[in-house]
């Protein structure tokens, strides 16, 4: 299978051509926000506050790392759970965040802000923090230093391998993957 | 009587939690193996791909398989004729797993109060530990670092005993289809039938760490094992949740005598980072 080369920010006409499925591999920057890190990005753009970085055209990856070991510029750092910041991504994403890496299933809330702001989401793959570290090659807490594990992080990455699992077209691959491999007979 | 030193079971401990982190399974990397090899989408095998090549990176390198390092869940099979000296075993436990999480770059995910404060206690103490007296003069200790991606995935039901068998497979099928997905398949499945509603979900948790290439000694429960994996894994979930036919890797069933009235299921998934390790002192 292809694997689709995607340097960073994002423009969007690639954006535009990126379908459920598709195999990429990320270049550049990329953000980690999670539970504690969202909760204050949704107060600062609800209170009208500066955000503590630009968020129009990047991507948020829903990881909190391992401490790196020394020699290492990160320590392991697999994506969480998504469905967690479903509450706060649509005013994310209408403040311009055009991407989001992390795993599971996102509300229809989350799909429709997504397609009506052109956004993907994509997955990297849970429990694979270790290969992942390994393709994260700086890394740089840039806000919240208070939340440990929980604050922002700048990561540049090359290779980050990650797939397509909704599309700005709100093609959702956790129904059509999954639809297309059942074989239990329906009730 | 055999006298252990509580400084000895906290070495162990330490040492259980740093080869778990680390290094998975022989019978879990068997597994994964033998699921790129069946898996029909190639999406899926791409994905199984990743997983193997994380699980050497993290085995050659020393670091976390994953980066959920978990909650540190402790069984302990204390052997009736054992002494043991020097310490309060509780804080030997907790002072393991803080130098353990601390010393060995695991990340801290333990909040001190669950509902309010939600503070993180910065050293992932304390543990949770289940221990049992049984006859001899060993203890026996089983750790598993659980994540809670697939902890949150996990159910207990109070099941009507009329609800037989069937019963049985569609709550497990019904756990797994809803949050299965999000619990990173392929999964293994371990379940507690009988006893009470908690100790019904110890037996799970005890199940997730049972070897992937055993079975249950009662004929009837292999039997339902094996119908239940083979239920699940026609559900399309597949690696990652994103389509295929791993969905599961093993399901793996204890149970214990319970009341006339009822029937207690617990099922406790568990990711295909199934990390757990074992010693007997
Ligand atoms: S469910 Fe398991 S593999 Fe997935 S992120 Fe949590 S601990 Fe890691």
């Amino acid at each position: 299978m292809g694997m689709i080369r995607i340097d960073l920010p994002l423009c969007r006409e690639q954006l535009k051509t990126l379908r459920a499925g598709d195999e990429v591999r990320l270049f550049g920057i990329i953000y980690t926000a999670r539970d504690a890190a969202h909760k204050r990005l949704a107060a600062c753009i609800r209170e009208g506050k500066t955000l503590p970085f630009d968020l129009r055209g990047q991507i948020i990856y829903y990881a909190g790392p391992a401490p790196a070991s020394p020699g290492h510029a990160v320590g392991p750092a697999g994506p969480t759970t998504s469905g967690r910041m479903d509450s706060y991504t649509p005013a994310l994403l209408d403040a311009g965040l055009l991407g989001m890496i992390g795993k599971g299933k996102r509300s229809p809330e989350v799909i429709s802000a997504m397609k009506h702001n052109g956004a993907v989401y994509f997955g990297a793959v849970g429990g694979t923090a270790a290969l992942i570290s390994r393709r994260i090659i700086n890394s740089e807490i840039i806000a919240y230093k208070d939340l440990g594990t929980e604050a922002i992080h700048r990561f540049t990455v090359a290779d980050f391998p990650a797939i397509v699992l909704i599309d700005s077209l709100g093609n959702d691959l956790y129904e059509i993957g999954p639809a297309r491999y059942r074989t239990l007979p329906e009730k | 009587m055999r006298e252990i030193e509580a400084d000895k079971i906290g070495k162990t401990v330490y040492d259980l939690i740093l080869k778990a982190s680390y290094e998975i399974g022989d019978d879990v990397l068997l597994a994964l193996q033998e699921a790129r090899e069946i898996e029909s989408s190639p999406l899926g095998r791409s994905i199984l791909d990743q997983i193997l090549e994380n699980d050497r990176i993290a085995d050659s390198e020393h670091i976390a398989i994953c980066q959920d390092t978990g909650i540190c869940v402790i069984f302990m099979d204390i052997g009736q004729d054992v002494h043991i000296l020097g310490g309060d075993l509780n804080e030997v436990l907790c002072d393991a797993v803080r130098r353990a999480y601390t010393e060995g770059y695991l990340r801290k995910s333990m909040v001190s109060d669950p509902l309010y404060d939600r503070l993180n206690t910065q050293d992932n103490t304390p543990p949770v530990v289940h221990m049992r007296i049984v006859p001899g003069e060993n203890i026996e200790i089983m750790v598993i670092p659980k994540g809670f991606g697939s902890e949150n995935a996990s159910a207990v039901r109070m099941l009507a005993p009329a609800a037989g068998e069937a019963g049985v497979i569609d709550f497990v099928a019904e756990t797994v289809q809803s949050k299965g997905a999000n619990a990173c398949p392929p999964l293994i499945i371990g379940i507690g039938i009988g006893g009470t509603m908690e100790s019904a979900a110890i037996m799970a948790k005890r199940m997730t760490a049972r070897p992937l290439n055993t079975w249950n000694a009662d004929p009837r429960y292999r039997t339902l094992e094996q119908k239940i994996l083979q239920h699940i894994n026609t559900l399309g979930i597949g690696p990652a949740g994103v389509g295929g036919n791993c969905t599961a890797l093993t399901v793996n069933i204890e149970t214990a005598p319970t009341h006339i009235a009822g029937m207690p299921v617990a099922v406790n998934i568990c990711c295909h980072a199934a990390r757990h390790s074992h010693a007997v002192l």
